[in-house]
């Protein structure tokens, strides 16, 4: 594998700020006020459901979309009102990008053509990127004769090929085989990470999100719900939907008590703004914070599991109907089969709380 | 699976009322331009074709007129539709249904209107110079551009057709974004990216102009100037055989410059 000593394509990295964005079309609000800035060098991935406005962020980055409101700043510099063809961004595409009438060669070095290098300095540019993608032995052919992985190969060597200041990405995997998925996802976090370059990863698949990026961006209804490294997104999430968007999450009833919160015969400290005492809301809590144990006079009834190595899923019925998700580490599920009888215990930790769902 | 019989035999007789359509009447005429009444063969109407006034005049008028008006016609349509397709899709209906209503006018009222445009520009003194300079470009009578135009709009209904279903087959939006992304210009993602990749519609368009061109009588006609078809018309009066023989002429004419062009769009595309 080629390294950053080696070769030449090394971009200095920008720092990337978007600044208030708002863009509407007709009644839809894509973007409502968006803010966001990335540091030099980071990988930021923007995670959020169909809709959000993820595309439209990438693609007032990009140059591609005007906003209605709002500024776009590259190193300080606010290009605004910069042409797409101005900005010197790498963009890959969900799919279909390569350009079908010409060769993986002439597809990477569009870009150099485009900017008037000499046909040697193209070829020996377009060459290297090939190997860092891994495909040099693939110059020649045409997109049609290359799988979606490949394709995807050429297009992420091809946007780096013009050394952008910004990598963007807009569900560059989501057209692919779950194995290659895993596979490209690795490589594009390789490259980017041997580059150094600053880039912004839209994708609506969570699992993705967390495994790419430096910091991950959750975004719903045109805002950003929260911007933080994985681990914090889903260990402290910001808000309920977050924290529902993010791995999987149980809705308990509640009753707020001051500052905290009862719930399954426990009081919790509740995290963030509390509502008021007295009001009914439902508590948010993981799988893996939820211990069930078997008892003969216990309210919960268990109504499957599902094994997934070193955690089980065990999934049961609480007396009020509720039903509740718990990760229990296998060897303790195992004596919890179908139609056992289970108490319900919950962490000792804080909470999030939110307004309850209609049932 | 073996077909039955009368599947095939049904086949078979389409085919063949459909090669009969076509060719009796064409081997009959170039029969009547190579044998005279006694059945003596004889070239003559042939070779006399390029000695018959008229004849080398009037079909460079047409091929030029021809090349002329798929240029004008594609350099109008293409980025229009393009940036229809682009930036804005509500017009595409009402683009669709202008580009159409060539289709719907009769030739007659098409002349028509044509004609009393001419003659509003022929008078028009009220513009002064530029006006005759204008109208003498547009009345020439080797290269008329009035008749040019107005190929370009009967010309309309066909080319968007052609080029509509190949920029259907395209991810337009993605490869123009990429191209830009990459930074390129407008013209630069016209020239390098969309039109290589609709070469075969533009190629469908150019043939579909080509043939309406050089086979257009109506309108050229009326209007008073003698491209090829009108030519064969005038000229056969007097000799029945030379002016079949030039309708045989003007087949193979359009035939060989739907072939050319046609090889040369294969050639690119495959190279
Ligand atoms: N060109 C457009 N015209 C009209 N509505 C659009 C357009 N682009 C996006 N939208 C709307 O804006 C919202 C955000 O879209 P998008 O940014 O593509 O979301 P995401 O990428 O997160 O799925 C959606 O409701 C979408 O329907
Ligand atoms: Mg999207």
């Amino acid at each position: 594998m080629p390294s950053v000593k080696e070769n030449t394509i090394v971009t200095t990295a920008a720092a990337v700020e978007l600044r208030g964005l708002r863009k509407s079309y007709g009644e839809v609000v894509a973007l409502a006020n968006l803010d966001l800035s990335i540091e030099p060098g980071e990988l930021i991935a923007l995670l959020g459901p169909s809709g959000c406005g993820k595309t439209t962020a990438l693609r007032t980055l990009a140059g591609f979309e005007t906003t209605d409101e709002g500024k776009v700043l590259v190193d300080g510099d606010d290009i605004t009102r910069l042409p797409a063809n101005k900005r010197d961004m790498g963009m890959v595409f969900q799919a279909y990008s390569l350009f079908p009438n010409m060769t993986v060669l002439d597809n990477v070095s569009f870009g150099l053509r485009i900017r008037k290098a000499n046909s040697a300095e193209r070829t020996r540019r377009a060459t290297e990127l090939l190997e860092l993608v891994g495909l040099p032995e693939h110059a020649a052919r045409f997109p049609h004769q290359l799988s979606g992985g490949q394709q995807q190969r050429i297009a992420l060597a091809r946007a780096l090929a013009i050394q952008p200041r910004v990598l963007l990405l807009d569900e560059p995997l989501s057209a692919l085989d779950a194995l290659v998925r895993v596979q490209l996802r690795d490589e594009i976090r390789r490259v980017q990470t041997e580059l150094g370059i600053t880039t912004l990863f839209v994708t609506h698949d969570q699992s993705e999100a967390l495994s790419i990026a430096d910091r991950v961006g959750v975004m719903y209804q045109g805002k950003l719900e929260q911007l933080a490294a994985p681990a914090e997104l889903y260990s402290r999430p910001a808000t309920a939907f977050v924290a529902e968007f993010v791995g999987t999450m149980n809705r308990l009833p509640g009753l707020m008590n001051g500052g905290t919160v009862t719930v399954a015969g426990r009081s919790l400290p509740v995290d963030g703004t509390a509502p008021a005492s007295g009001s009914e809301v439902d508590v948010l809590v993981r799988p893996e914070a939820i211990t069930l144990r078997p008892a003969e006079d216990g309210g919960g009834l268990i109504i499957a599991t599902t094994f997934l190595g070193s955690v089980t899923r065990v999934r049961a019925r609480l007396a009020d109907g509720i039903e509740v998700s718990a990760d229990l580490p296998s060897h303790q599920a195992s004596a919890l089969t179908a139609g056992t009888h289970v108490t319900l215990e919950l962490d000792e930790q804080p909470v999030l709380v939110a307004a309850p769902l209609p049932r | 699976m073996a077909q039955p019989v009368t599947a095939r035999l049904g086949r078979g007789a389409a085919w063949a009322a459909f090669a009969a359509y076509f060719l009796v009447p064409m081997g009959a005429s170039i029969y009547f331009t190579l044998f005279d009444r006694d059945n003596h063969f004889s070239a003559t109407p042939y070779t006399g074709l390029f000695q018959a006034s008229g004849f080398v005049p009037a079909l460079q008028m047409s091929v030029e007129m021809g090349v002329l008006t798929v240029v004008v016609l594609l350099a109008l349509l293409l980025p229009a539709m393009v940036t229809i397709q682009l930036s804005m899709p509500r017009l595409r209906p009402i683009v669709e249904t202008l580009c159409t209503m060539p289709l719907v006018i009769p030739p007659i009222a098409f002349v028509a209107g044509i004609i009393a445009l001419q003659t509003r520009l022929s008078d028009a003194d009220p513009y002064g110079p530029l006006s005759q300079l204008v109208n003498n470009q547009l009345m020439q009578t080797g290269l008329p551009l009035l008749l040019v135009f107005s190929y370009v709009v009967l010309a309309l209904p066909f080319a968007y057709r052609a080029l509509d279903a190949g920029l259907r087959l395209l991810p337009l939006r993605t490869l123009v974004d990429a191209a830009r992304g990459l930074g390129a210009s407008w013209p630069t993602v016209l020239l390098r990216v969309i039109m290589p990749n609709l070469r075969t519609a533009i190629l469908n368009a150019a043939i579909l102009t080509l043939a309406l061109v050089l086979g257009e009588f109506t309108l050229a006609t009326l209007l008073g100037f003698t491209p090829f078809p009108v030519w064969i018309v005038t000229s056969g009066g007097d000799h029945a055989q030379q002016s079949t023989a030039a309708s045989i002429v003007s087949l193979l004419v359009t035939w060989g410059g739907l072939l050319i062009l046609s090889v040369f769009g294969d050639r690119r595309r495959t190279a």
